[in-house]
């Protein structure tokens, strides 16, 4: 698997490199800057990038705009965004297309290389992967929806970790449930929030973020 | 037109209640004048401070009919009132550098000294006194011209007819100007001095470099706290739980790998804290986009449902960006916690470099600035940068607050509302209240009174038109030199006035 990636502090960005390369991915280039990763993106079409929001030469919020605009040039080009700190806004944008293949997760998330190594393959092969910081503003803010307020806390549970962009499978192993069991939760949790079921993980993780940025 | 018409003829009857005022004051400016006359010419000075402080009580009044009739606030700057006097350990009562056997002596002669020393007690003296004879005769220049202009009218004949139209048209026209040059001509004595003005943005100033500076200070003692108990102490057991890990690699490295997945546990706390500090400091998507932004972010978290609508072509200042990001982010927790509200609107406008802010909500309304709502610390936040707070909040609501930050953007804040531009020369406010003082003696007496005598030939009687003058003040030249005179002091005072206004505050005077 092709790997690009942003990341200007030096130490940070050989980390990646030396705990991606021992989980046998390949790194085709580690940039540092807003442009040359754009043109990374755009010429080399890796099957995931990972990048950091902030990057030289302005400081802002260069290496996500670098990777929405490679996403608009190259739909659907897998992005693992990582920061310091987590926004809805940006999480937001990033899933605004609907077509998935996006991360955003905190730095700290690195420290379990298991799970971050898991969330890297699972946006590379076109799902989801959003920070449980974000998942629980993004349900905090949703404090007034009624239908949400419905929900039994272990549906409620199931939801959130169904919104970080797990499957079914993941989901089970986590709650310590049998797969049947959380299969049945998501089927009541969707019709509770009036929402069409399916059986594809990708485009269920999908539907419910929607719901959940709609208001 | 009409409204113009309507104003000008609201106008017209407030400059005519001015020149009232001046016709009601001459007994007082003679009362005065005698008063003054017997407190030092016979030494009974004992009646001194009641007539200073009758006079302050009738220039305060002038002062407030002057803001309803013409529009121009005239601030008062009068020393501050002494307190009364203290009894010291050893019995004597202090007084400026001299002592009081009671207390009663000592109260009045502080109070003496209070009130003569101040300038503005000198300078109400000479605006009593002259304004009767000075600037009031100005204001009565549009009704003048005005009944002049009906007297014409009733003549019936044509040509008079159209003249005394003319003159009237003219009296109603000038009425609003003349009404704002009178009230700025009574400000010239009544109003502070520039010395005074700058004083007052002196203590203004240095109340707010405190109150920052305080702020400041609090919020460094709560960040430091917050990193030594927090990430700082974290950060120590991080280092002491690697250090077990380390001792126990080779005896016991089933416990050794529990250790280091504590110590990465721990490690991720104190980002947390982390995080939140810096959040608290300066929230990283203020730095990353801006202000719209920032609040756009904030809307997104928000259990209400807020809308941002933000017209601002430029950045603004950093620090306010940062203020102004926390003041919203409080409003809107009170709109949500004290109003009850369900829906928040955020504006931003700026307009020649200002940043105005309004926070409206659907909630109960009934704010209270008093009620400890945090509208106070907001309040005063907003200060550091001269900037306001204004709330409406009716009880049942709805909840309007307005933040107002002048010179808010990167290049305009640089530039301080004290500018040393602020001040006129002192020499334009003498020659303009000289002037106004003095236009009416050749103007009135010597001018027109002449003129009218001359021309309705009245027989110089010795005492018609004016006693003990020379014959050669009943000619043609120097009657037309006296008006002349008159008018061109009346119009130097009027030039300067406007200007020293003009400078004092920059595109005020339309």
């Amino acid at each position: 698997m092709r790997v690009v990636i942003a990341e200007d502090l030096y130490l940070l960005r050989e980390g990646l490199v030396h705990l991606l390369r021992a989980h046998g991915l390949e790194i085709t280039a580690a940039v540092e800057t807003g442009p040359d990763l754009l043109k990374a993106l755009v010429e080399q079409r890796p099957d995931v990038a990972i990048v950091d929001v902030r990057l030289p030469p302005t400081f802002t919020d260069e290496g996500l705009q670098a990777a929405l605009t490679a996403r608009k040039q190259v739909p659907g080009l897998p992005v693992l965004v990582l920061s310091q700190h987590v926004e809805q806004l940006y999480a937001r944008e990033l899933l605004a297309d609907g077509s998935g293949a996006v991360g955003y997760l905190l730095k700290d998330r690195v420290f379990n290389a298991e799970q971050f190594i898991d969330a890297v393959r699972r946006v590379a092969g076109g799902g989801t992967a959003m920070d449980p910081e974000v998942i629980s503003k993004l349900l905090a803010s949703n404090a007034r929806n009624e239908p949400l307020g419905k929900l039994t806390p272990r549906e409620r549970e199931v939801l959130a970790l169904m919104a970080e962009g797990r499957s079914n499978a993941a989901i089970a192993q986590r709650l310590f449930l049998s797969e049947s069991a959380v299969g049945k939760h998501t089927a009541n949790i969707f019709a509770k929030l009036d929402l069409s079921p399916s059986d594809d993980d990708n485009r269920r993780v999908l539907a419910v973020l929607a719901y959940l940025n709609a208001s | 037109m009409m409204t113009y018409l309507r104003r000008a003829g609201a106008a017209l009857g407030h400059v005519t209640l001015m020149f009232g005022l001046g016709l009601a004051q001459l007994p007082l400016a003679l009362l005065l004048l005698v008063a003054l006359l017997v407190t030092f010419g016979l030494g009974l000075v004992f009646f001194f401070v009641p007539v200073v402080m009758a006079t302050r009580r009738w220039t305060i009044l002038v002062r407030r009919l002057t803001l309803v009739t013409t529009g121009v606030e005239i601030p008062t700057a009068y020393h501050a009132e002494p307190p009364p006097p203290l009894r010291q350990p050893d019995g004597w009562y202090r007084g400026g550098n001299r002592l009081y056997k009671s207390a009663r002596l000592c109260s009045y002669n502080t109070r003496w000294d209070w009130a003569f020393k101040d300038p503005a007690t000198w300078r109400d003296f000479g605006w009593v006194l002259a304004y009767p004879l000075g600037s009031a005769l100005f204001a009565a220049l549009p009704a003048a011209l005005v009944v002049y202009g009906v007297l014409r009218v009733l003549r019936g004949e044509p040509g008079e007819i159209l003249l005394g139209v003319f003159l009237g048209v003219v009296g109603v026209l000038i009425a609003p100007t003349v009404s704002r040059v009178i009230g700025l001509s009574i400000g010239l004595l009544l109003g502070p001095r520039d010395k005074d003005r700058l004083a007052g943005q002196v203590r203004h100033l240095a109340q707010a470099r405190t109150e920052a500076v305080d702020t400041q200070a609090a919020q460094l003692r709560r960040i430091e706290r917050d990193l030594h108990d927090g990430a700082q102490a974290r950060l120590v057991a991080v280092g002491m739980t690697l250090g077990a890990a380390e001792q126990l690699l080779d005896t016991d490295p089933n416990a050794a790998v529990a250790l280091l997945a504590r110590a990465r546990e721990a490690s991720s706390a104190a980002l947390d804290e982390l995080r939140q500090l810096v959040r608290g400091i300066r929230p990283p998507i203020l730095a990353e986009r801006g202000l719209t932004e920032a609040l756009r972010g904030l809307a997104v978290d928000s259990p209400l449902s807020v809308t941002v609508r933000a017209d601002l072509p430029v950045r603004c200042d950093a620090a306010i960006e940062s203020a102004v990001y926390f003041a919203v982010s409080e409003l809107m927790t009170n709109a949500a916690r004290h109003g009850q509200a369900g829906r928040v609107a955020v504006d931003l406008v700026l307009r020649e470099g200002a940043l105005a802010v309004t926070v409206a909500d659907d909630g109960r309304g009934g704010a209270d600035p008093a009620g400890g709502s945090g509208l106070r610390g907001i309040e005063r936040r907003m200060a550091t940068f001269d900037g306001t707070l204004a709330l409406s909040s009716p009880p049942g609501g709805p909840t309007a607050v307005t933040l107002v930050v002048p010179h808010a953007t990167l290049d305009s804040a640089t530039r301080s509302s004290t500018s040393a531009k602020a001040v006129a020369p002192r020499w334009k406010s003498v020659v303009a209240g000289l002037c106004f003082g003095l236009f009416s003696l050749p103007l009135l007496p010597l001018g027109f009174v002449s003129l009218f005598a001359k021309l309705h030939h009245v027989p110089d009687t010795g005492w018609w038109p004016w006693p003990g003058l020379p014959a050669s003040f009943h000619q043609w030249p120097m009657i037309i030199g006296m008006i002349a005179l008159g008018a061109a002091l009346l119009l130097t005072a009027i030039v300067l006035t406007v200007q020293i206004s003009e400078a004092r505050e920059p595109g005020a005077a339309e």
